[in-house]
């Protein structure tokens, strides 16, 4: 059965075509941009990486409270760095995960973070008057009828109670300084001698930067110890080294790919290559606006899924093989091969999604990324394969381009 | 029509020899574990010189705890395909931040060409390495009985045993390869295994697909047939696949090797390519095969039964 040509069908493919090549170089632009584009792993853009654990010191239990009060430091010394997109966040009951991308002096970073801290209320004179280890408490407060603006209330313990008291006496009227490490945090000035171990601080800020304020005291008056678990250092051109060799030979591979499927598989590999690129910039895509961070063993699942995408597209043509072989027309072979393939493609697919997701539910770190980037890589896999790559098929098809088997590589 | 079901018997003996060979080798040698697994520390600089090893023992030397520590020179080349400067990677046990530190100004004051921003300093707990281990193998247990109900339901307990056989088989060739090899793993190996539990699978279950479409088709009994036939009608499309995929490994392979040089990322690639070879092989020599020998069982038990 031969069919005539049809410049028609054969534009709507060609624009088609176009649309999805594209598509294709506009996501890779897109993600090759480091600044904007994909969120890339430390392992690949460089920066520092640390776990620590919170120990118990004497009578500081380690609960919720005294891990957020860590963060809360640790987070006012990394602001100090003026890091782009630090993540500080707490990892199971006792621990903290810190990763700043993009450093640019990464050991002054690690020095930073390793420090403890140290709050303590000094005179206008340099003297120290009560460390944080003397504080008991400090809170946001809200009190109209007293003041239209939040405080800050404070409460010492005895010893720090008597210590406050001699210093608001020598310094009244001047300004007392708070020192968070080495930053003054806040800088009040003493408005009333305060024997009774009950202070408070005020200004004109609203209520959530009184709460911070107050979250920062409550930081510096001794939170747990932090020990370190993992540390990982990476310099930016380390891993921007790794990421141009593993991209440059993905691209390698890829065209080595499209080669072998049009040599093979002729019009059809054409179109294989096709959907491979239009599953590239989906993918692409997909890791650019999900929260998703690529790592090294995420370019392994990647990988693998472009393995399982040409695969897609393989069994189709193998399986349209078949049916010309046994006498079918290019028409039906065509749509019988493609309801064929499509068990075989869901089963097999599935079953590695499975694997995807029990990873994602039980792993953590690194192997919890991979199980994403293989997610993603093996859903847009699927797409393109069993829709892409019938609709070009039969566009091919009806634009009369593919005459006969030779047209998908079989010599009958 | 090649005769794969004939030969499985020469196929199951090439298998034992493997894993006996690996297990004896992981039982004997174990895993060469890198700091992901056993905790320890990592330092890789970029002198920026050319350094004789001499110097380099003589930098260390207030360092007692680096003693015995793997000292080891890597050279990549940049894109024009000039070499670049000299690595220097250290592998030693766990140091405390200060003495890492310590030794990092250190050899910033002895080489001054040292370079700040390609230099790689990582430390890891023993308690990290123990979750790993842990989290992996928990995943791995899980993943498996997920996917044995999947496929039982999809298709029947048979193939779920026989393509689950062949996944193991999979594993642990991999890691009897890696164990004669005495390649360093770290993380990035765990997830080149788990890609390999992928690959198998999805190798493994196109063909049991084939399997379970001509079963329609059979004449009465003759399994056999089936199998091989599925097998067969299956083959370029498991050797185009590994073959594209291979395409890709072979790249990533060649350029981590001729530009970086690190022993790391070729670890991780290697662990990739076994994979597949592994994979492919097995879906046709193991897993159609062992289906085939389960059917066996089950018509002679069903023959016993019925004769009782």
């Amino acid at each position: 059965m031969k069919t005539t040509f049809k410049p028609g069908r054969f534009m709507i493919l060609v624009l088609l075509c176009a649309l999805i090549i594209l598509s294709g170089v506009h996501a890779f632009q897109n993600a090759a941009d480091r600044e904007e584009g994909i969120r890339r792993g430390l392992d690949i853009a460089g920066g520092l990486y640390v776990l620590m654990e919170a120990v118990e010191t004497g009578d500081q239990e380690v609960d919720d409270d005294a891990i957020e009060r860590a963060i809360a430091v640790i987070r006012n010394r990394v602001d100090e760095l003026g890091v782009a997109e630090p993540v500080i966040a707490p990892q199971g009951d006792d621990r903290i995960r810190i990763e700043l991308p993009d450093l640019d002096d990464v050991e002054q970073a690690r020095e930073i973070i390793g420090r403890t801290a140290m709050l303590a209320f000094v005179g206008p004179d340099g003297e120290e008057i009560v460390t944080g280890a003397h504080l008991e408490r400090a809170r946001a407060e809200r009190q109209p009828e007293r003041s239209p603006y939040p405080f800050v209330s404070l409460e010492f313990d005895s010893e720090g109670t008597s210590l406050f008291a001699e210093a608001t006496e020598k310094y009244f009227g001047e300004p007392i300084a708070i020192y968070l490490d080495d930053e003054v945090i806040s800088e009040p000035v003493v408005r009333a001698v305060i024997t009774e171990g009950h202070a408070t601080i005020e200004g004109n800020f609203d209520y959530e930067e009184a709460s911070e304020l107050a979250l920062l005291l409550r930081s510096g008056s001794l939170p747990v110890e932090l020990r370190e678990l993992e540390s990982r250092l990476v310099g930016p051109t380390l891993g921007q080294r790794t990421e141009e060799i593993a991209a440059l030979a993905a691209a390698v591979g890829l065209v080595l790919v499209l080669l072998f499927m049009i040599a093979y598989y002729r019009l059809a590999g054409i179109i294989a290559g096709m959907a491979l690129a239009f599953y590239l910039s989906m993918v692409l895509w997909a890791l650019n606006y999900l929260p998703t961070t690529l790592t090294l063993p995420g370019i392994a699942g990647l990988i693998l899924s472009i393995g399982m995408a040409v695969d897609a597209n393989v069994i189709i043509f193998e399986r349209i093989k078949d049916e010309l072989r046994s006498g079918r027309t290019i028409r039906s072979a065509m749509e019988s091969g493609f309801q064929r393939a499509f068990r075989a493609i869901i089963d097999a697919n599935v079953t590695t999604l499975i694997v995807t997701v029990v990873l994602f539910i039980l792993a953590s770190g690194p192997v919890r990324g991979f199980a994403v980037t293989l997610f993603i890589g093996i859903v847009c896999s699927m797409f393109t394969a069993i829709v892409l790559t019938r609709i070009l098929m039969r566009l091919a098809f009806k634009s009369g381009i593919i005459q006969s088997g030779a047209y998908v590589g079989v010599k009958i | 029509m090649i005769n794969f079901i004939g030969n499985r018997r020469k196929a199951y003996l090439l298998s034992l020899i493997l894993i006996t060979a690996g297990i004896i080798s992981l039982a004997v040698f174990g895993l060469n574990l890198g700091i992901d697994f056993t905790g320890g520390t990592v330092l890789q600089f970029n002198l920026g010189e050319e350094v004789s090893m001499q110097e380099i023992e003589e930098a260390l030397k207030p360092y007692d705890e680096l003693e015995g520590a793997a000292v080891q020179i890597i050279q990549g080349r940049d894109l024009d395909g000039e070499p670049t400067d000299e690595g220097l990677i250290i592998r030693g046990p766990i140091m405390p931040e200060e003495r890492r530190d310590a030794l990092v100004n250190d050899f910033r004051d002895r080489f001054p060409g040292m370079g700040a921003d390609d230099l790689r300093v990582e430390s890891v707990g023993a308690v990290i390495g123990a979750e790993l281990t842990r989290q992996a193998l928990l995943s791995l247990f899980v993943a498996i009985l997920a996917m044995v109900a999947y496929i039982t339901f999809r298709f029947e307990f048979k193939f779920a045993v026989a393509t689950i056989t062949a996944l193991l088989h999979n594993i642990v060739v991999v890691l009897g390869i890696f164990s004669i090899l005495q390649m360093e793993i770290n993380v990035p190996f765990v997830a080149a295994i788990l890609t390999v539990f992928g690959y198998s699978v999805n190798d493994t279950i196109v063909i049991m697909d084939r399997i379970r479409e001509n079963i329609k088709h059979r004449k009465k009994g003759d399994y056999v047939e089936v199998v091989n036939q599925s097998i067969n009608q299956n083959l370029m499309r498991s050797i185009n696949t590994s073959l594209t995929t291979l395409l890709v490994l072979g790249a990533l392979l060649f350029g981590f090797h001729y530009f970086i040089g690190s022993l790391d990322l070729i670890v991780f690639v290697v662990a990739l390519i076994l994979g597949v070879f592994v994979g492919t092989y097995s879906s046709i020599f193991i897993a159609s095969p062992l289906w085939l020998n389960l059917q066996d069982v089950n018509l002679s038990l069903n023959r016993h039964r019925k004769a009782a």
